[in-house]
């Protein structure tokens, strides 16, 4: 049995690495010849057959805002290590961290040709984008499930390395991929759709062969025709709330949205305003509430006539592993209010 | 958010950084911004430049507004 081990890189984020929080969420990648962080567990859970030989980290926001150029960078620092697989995340609920983990899971399968996996919740943005050309492994919503994932993980990891045949989404334990394959089985199609047709009748449990996609998407509106006469809102996921956070919004996993009055105001200074949002580093924010909500920009523009005008309130949520149901909702709510105030078109910013 | 908002009948313009976020949430128009802890501006910038720069951003949302599109579209340059 003293065969050769696996060789593993692992990927993490300046969080899961120890490195810092928000504040470090822009270093640029770089690797390690060590276990690190999560990479403990990962690497009981993988036991003798596989060893992490390097962890390759980089900040989430270096990453989200350079998504092709960081991919290359960090595809570079992997390939030094000569992997048979890479590992990346868990991500949990952490949206920049999910987007990164899938687009290096991507570019390792398609550059460098190897396999690689990883774990994040499913309402996780990265879930939805890479879904479909990467093994994604749920996880709950916080690193609270971390024990629970690094197992299957690993074991996942160790299949796709043996280069064992994965089986379907259900059976495996991955999030559906959207792939239809050609099985054998013993009893016809027509037979198979009676089953299922008699068991719905009855109001028996079943499970269809051909889950039908999920889209939801909504067709865009018309343009605003006359800019000149339109009423424009301001609404932000960026967290910027009034001084003092009075409706105590959440830094993350907002439950609500608030709402505040922008009468008699030219632009927001960090004297009236603040961001609530727990998900990135606030010192710019703070500094300057403009750059995430452009209300002085805004005035400018309705004194020159070029839009009618700001409407008299805006809306703040926090975007930071908010759940979709809540957010829908938030947006919902939000977009009731906005029509019956008269108002034309929305400019919704996100950090 | 910004799904709810079209929803609702409004024209909305999503100004974000992350753009594959935004397309995933199914925002219809998209205007990419400077960086994730300030979308608007950029600190690195005198405040007069910066503010430039904030309403050439301001004013390619208010152009993407005013822009028929029959799907996603990112308004780049």
């Amino acid at each position: 049995m003293a065969e050769k081990k696996f060789r593993v890189v692992h990927y993490l984020n300046q969080f899961f690495a120890q490195i810092g929080g928000e504040e470090k969420a822009n270093i640029p990648p770089e690797s390690r010849a060590e276990v690190v962080g999560p990479g403990l567990g990962l690497k009981a859970a993988l036991g003798q057959e596989a060893e992490i030989v390097g962890t390759v980290i980089c900040g989430d926001s270096y990453f989200g805002e350079n998504m092709e150029a960081a991919s290359a960078e960090v595809l570079n620092l992997i390939k030094e290590f000569e992997p048979d697989l890479v590992i990346a995340g868990p991500a949990f609920n952490a949206g920049r961290y999910g987007a990164a983990c899938g687009a290096v899971c991507a570019a390792v399968q398609r550059e460098l040709n190897l396999p690689a996996v990883t774990a994040m919740y499913p309402e996780n943005p990265g879930t939805d984008i890479y879904k479909k050309e990467v093994y994604i492994l749920p996880t709950g919503g916080s690193a609270a499930s971390m024990r629970k994932v690094l197992p299957k993980l690993a074991a996942f990891a160790l299949k796709l390395a043996r280069g064992e045949a994965i089986g379907d989404p259900a059976e495996e334990g991955y999030i559906a991929r959207g792939i239809r394959k050609n099985i054998m089985t013993h009893k016809p199609g027509a037979e198979r759709a009676m089953e299922m047709l008699l068991a719905k009748i009855k109001g028996q449990p079943f499970t269809t062969e051909l889950p039908m996609p999920a889209f939801d998407r909504v067709a865009p509106n018309p343009p605003v025709k006359d800019m000149a006469q339109a009423t424009i809102a301001l609404v932000t996921s960026g967290g910027i709330v009034a001084k003092g956070n009075p409706d105590h919004i959440e830094a993350s996993s907002a439950s609500k949205f608030g709402k505040y009055s922008l009468a008699g105001l030219d632009n927001m200074t960090s004297e009236t305003h603040e961001t609530a949002h727990g998900g990135y580093d606030p010192t710019y924010a703070n500094d300057d509430p403009d750059r995430v909500v452009p209300l002085d920009v805004m005035r400018d523009l309705e004194r020159e006539g070029k839009i009618g005008k700001v409407f008299e309130y805006f809306y703040a949520t926090v975007g930071n592993g908010t759940s979709v149901a809540n957010a829908a909702k938030f947006g919902a709510e939000i977009a009731k209010e906005l029509k019956e105030g008269g108002v034309t078109a929305v400019i919704l910013t996100s950090t | 958010m910004v799904k709810e908002i079209e929803r609702a009948g409004l024209p909305v313009v999503h100004m974000c950084t992350v753009v594959p976020i935004s397309l995933t949430v199914g925002a219809n128009r998209i205007v990419p911004t400077v960086a994730i802890p300030h979308p608007l501006g950029d600190p690195e910038l005198p405040e007069a430049e910066e503010k430039v720069l904030r309403r050439a951003l301001v004013e390619k949302a208010l152009k993407a507004l005013e822009t028929p599109v029959d799907g996603q579209h990112v308004f780049e340059e």
